[in-house]
């Protein structure tokens, strides 16, 4: 025991001394250690920031993915994708980070197994989709306007309803996810959202 | 033996004519093993107006795209513009009355099911050329 105290005692009376070593082979080394820890980090983010990562688990590859699978954003007339990250990653530095942050919750519930069956997921979409829903009226629809700028839109070349609903919308200081729900995913049963847009009376 | 001579007029009468031109699919006169001539794929129309009707019970149809619009238990995505709580704001014709009863004639707060999957009626539209020729004329009274 006293022998592992004092490995530790000289460890740290070592820390105390100045360093043997010359500055600049210590800022040298300090950079290239700084790249490649910070370059090592980023790749391990970006690692994480890929379809084939979010349907590593099943949960997303059996249930959001298959939805997806047959929307404008995954088969279209020119093959431009959008893929999971570039609706649900931020790409502004300070928002990524905090996503993934966020992200370990996630985590949890995959140990936990909280959507682990199609049923389990469908008992949770509501509260789900809510989620993404709230945080894109939030952020004015940040990662839409990643590639879907309405400065850019060009009116006349949209059809005439998309084209009415777009000049009223934002006029109106509406966001994308305003109207464009569900438009990669199946949405939830939308008794509460909009009763007028299911059949029946249940839910109530 | 009137009856032989008859059957046997017949029999070369079917036997003499030229069968496979008097039963031309309407896929053209290709041979069964033969592949058939590429279909051109439609698209669908553009936003217009609504299409006048040719009947007087028909089903108006669709004068605008569809695509990715689901229905199903979750949501009625053609709903969430033609129901009469949404039709004013989006500028849609909304659902008819008729669609709020059910098949006791019993009136409902909300769509009947047997009318609510709109496409089984309801259907958007290609500039396809018709199969065959047709001289179908509305009838006065719903004619514009």
């Amino acid at each position: 025991m006293s022998a592992i105290m004092n490995k530790i005692k000289q460890i740290i009376e070592k820390l105390k001394k100045p360093s043997a070593a010359s500055l600049g082979s210590l800022i040298i080394g300090g950079f290239v250690a700084g790249i490649i820890f910070w370059g090592g980090f980023n790749t391990a983010m970006e690692a994480t920031n890929t379809e084939t990562f979010c349907i590593s688990c099943h949960e997303m590859e059996e249930n959001v993915y298959q939805e997806y699978k047959s929307t404008i954003h995954y088969s279209n007339r020119s093959g431009v994708r959008a893929t999971c990250p570039d609706c649900h990653v931020p790409k502004p530095w300070v928002h990524k980070i905090k996503r993934k942050i966020q992200a370990s919750n996630e985590l949890l519930h995959k140990a936990l197994g909280s959507i682990d069956t199609p049923e389990k997921f469908e008992a949770k979409r509501l509260t789900l989709a809510r989620h993404v829903w709230d945080a894109m009226k939030e952020t004015d629809s940040r990662e839409c306007r990643n590639c879907h700028d309405f400065q850019s839109m060009d009116y006349v070349a949209q059809q005439r309803r998309g084209r009415n609903s777009h000049i009223e919308g934002f006029d109106k200081g509406m966001t994308c996810i305003d109207c464009h729900k569900g438009i990669a995913h199946s949405l939830p049963a939308m008794y509460e959202v909009d009763p007028s847009a299911v059949t029946g009376n249940a839910g109530k | 033996m009137k009856k032989t001579i008859l059957m046997g007029i017949v029999l070369a009468a079917t036997w003499l004519l030229p069968a496979h031109a008097a039963l031309q699919s309407e896929r053209g006169d290709v041979a069964l093993d033969a592949a058939d001539e590429k279909a051109e794929p439609k698209k669908w129309q553009a936003d217009r107006d609504p299409i006048p009707r040719d009947s007087v019970q028909q089903p108006p149809l669709i004068p605008h795209k569809i695509d990715g619009y689901v229905i199903n238990l979750q949501s009625n995505k053609c709903l969430t513009c033609h129901s009469w709580a949404n039709y004013k704001q989006a500028h849609a014709t909304k659902v008819s009355q008729t669609h709020f009863s059910d098949r006791d004639g019993d009136a409902m707060s909300n769509i009947s099911a047997r009318r609510y999957f709109c496409t089984q009626c309801h259907v958007p539209q290609v500039d396809a050329k018709p199969l065959v020729e047709n001289n179908f004329k509305p009838v006065q009274a719903i004619k514009n």
